[in-house]
């Protein structure tokens, strides 16, 4: 029994080292949200689609894999990550330093301004006090809440939910008077849509590299540095061909990769 | 593991604490009030009077109580004559929107668990009071809404307790409650496992104290149930 004990044990090992060691990234499981338009969406027919989730199909394929995806909460993403539920994540998430203390980044693939999103005509001139007591909504667990919490968190009523969507309802419902995100995930998203035609961007782009990064990157577990690589020459590699501009120019009418 | 975070940030779960204490006990309270009355309407014959009761009960048994959370937060938006109304102030706030969806949900199966402690009073009693020359309002206000709850006690010691769980809901809503300062906590520092094995916690506490007091409660109503 014991023998039979030590070479089941053997066996284990050998088959949770060879999975360790002979990953070579034949295939690529990669994590996304799906509730974050014009980057990543659910259409009606239950497939998903958008900028990031044909960028994470590209710079996959250009990595010389074959691709996975896997939708995942937001706030769930980077436990999900770290549980080796996927093997990186795909989800316009902003390189920060808060975020490199769990996970690694490859370099960006895009890089937007944040701004703050208001009812035409409710606030004049964007400044502190003008927004003093407001209710001000924002994603949960993103660079956006942390920026808002850090800096005007004793300030506002900071309401923090799941998903971008249901910041976009609230905030046409009434419930909220402002709302802080990502300028392009808001104009597109949010503004040119129907139940966005009241609403309008205020205030400066912020991009202050303490709170918003260096843009948004793959995010990877910090051990696979292979990973890492391959994902870090599919995205020089997509961009150097053009099949960055080609799926830039189905979603937005300017280079979105910044300088 | 890294508690320190959560030594850190403790503030956040007592505010996450008083959330939740007010949701449930507000709750509770109302939907006790309305329940008493209702639950003796509901065991009338007559079917114009017990019929909607009915259905409410059943609606709101038969459906989970996020689904309700979301017609009533969601879908209330939705509607531009509610939005026009007096109402919309109300429905405007997610506490407001948390309370009513707990008031409903908890005021319907209250209603049923004393109407099941109603329909099981002795007959006897009930022929013992009439016999007495008792009145329809005296034999419930006597005899049978008294023993009813009595027997109606332990089940309902029970919905106190699934209250304080279907409570952690209002977290979808953007209500910091416990259980929503346990998902800021972990999605700003990513420790799934402290932040809301912390939430558990704090549940613990509140369930083994309500359990207490249960037992003393019982120990007194259910006296003549005590061996000795």
């Amino acid at each position: 029994m014991k023998k039979f004990l030590s070479a089941l044990m053997v066996f284990c090992l050998v088959l949770v080292a060879g999975n360790g060691f002979a990953n070579d990234w034949k295939k690529i499981r990669v994590g996304v949200e799906g509730a974050y338009p014009p980057f990543s969406y659910v259409s009606p027919d239950g497939k998903l689609g958008g900028f990031d989730i044909e960028m994470a199909e590209a710079i996959v394929a250009a990595a010389g894999a074959e691709v996975e995806l896997v939708v995942s909460d937001w706030d769930g993403i980077i436990p999900g990550l770290l549980a080796k539920k996927f093997d990186c994540i795909v989800a316009s998430m902003s390189i920060t330093e808060e975020r490199k203390k769990s996970v690694a980044f490859t370099g960006k693939y895009y890089q937007t301004p944040a701004k703050f999103v208001v009812k035409k005509g409710a606030i004049k001139e964007f400044s502190k006090e003008a927004i003093k007591g407001k209710s001000v909504g924002v994603q949960r667990a993103t660079i956006h809440d942390q920026y808002l919490t850090d800096n005007y968190g004793k300030d506002v009523d900071v309401k923090r939910y799941a998903t971008q969507d249901e910041v976009y309802l609230d905030i046409a419902a009434g419930r909220i008077d402002l709302f802080l995100a990502d300028s392009i995930a808001a104009k597109e998203g949010f503004l040119m849509k129907p139940e966005g035609k009241d609403f309008q961007f205020i205030g400066p782009d912020l991009n202050d590299p303490k709170w918003f990064g260096e843009g948004a990157g793959i995010a990877c577990r910090k051990e696979d540095k292979a990973l890492i690589d391959k994902l870090n020459a599919g995205i020089q590699k997509i961009r150097a061909n053009g099949t960055y501009k080609k799926i830039q120019d189905k979603y937005f009418d300017f280079d979105v990769y910044g300088k | 593991m890294n508690f320190s975070i959560i030594a850190d940030n403790i503030g956040i779960y007592f505010l996450g604490l008083k959330n939740t204490l007010i949701l449930v006990s507000v709750s509770l309270s109302i939907g006790l009030v309305f329940a008493v009355p209702l639950a003796v309407l509901r065991t009338s014959k007559n079917i114009l009077i017990s019929g909607p009761i009915n259905a409410y009960t059943y609606f709101f048994r038969g459906t989970p109580l996020l689904v309700q959370m979301f017609l009533i937060y969601y879908g209330m938006g939705q509607f531009e004559t509610i939005k026009a109304s007096f109402l919309w102030p109300f429905f405007r706030e997610a506490y407001f929107c948390a309370l009513f969806a707990f008031t409903l949900n908890t005021c319907a199966y209250t209603i049923e668990i004393i109407r099941g402690a109603i329909e099981n009073t002795p007959h006897g009693e009930v022929e013992a009071a009439k016999a007495a020359g008792m009145s329809l309002y005296l034999r419930f206000t006597r005899i049978i809404l008294p023993s009813a709850f009595r027997r109606a006690l332990p089940t309902y010691g029970n919905e106190i307790i699934f209250m304080l769980h279907g409570s952690s809901l209002a977290s979808v809503i953007t209500i910091i409650d416990i259980t929503g300062a346990a998902r800021i906590i972990n999605s700003r520092y990513y420790t799934p496992y402290e932040a809301f094995i912390t939430a558990g916690a704090f549940y613990l506490t509140i369930t083994f104290i309500l359990v207490w007091l249960l037992k003393k409660l019982e120990y007194r109503w259910l006296a003549h149930l005590r061996r000795e």
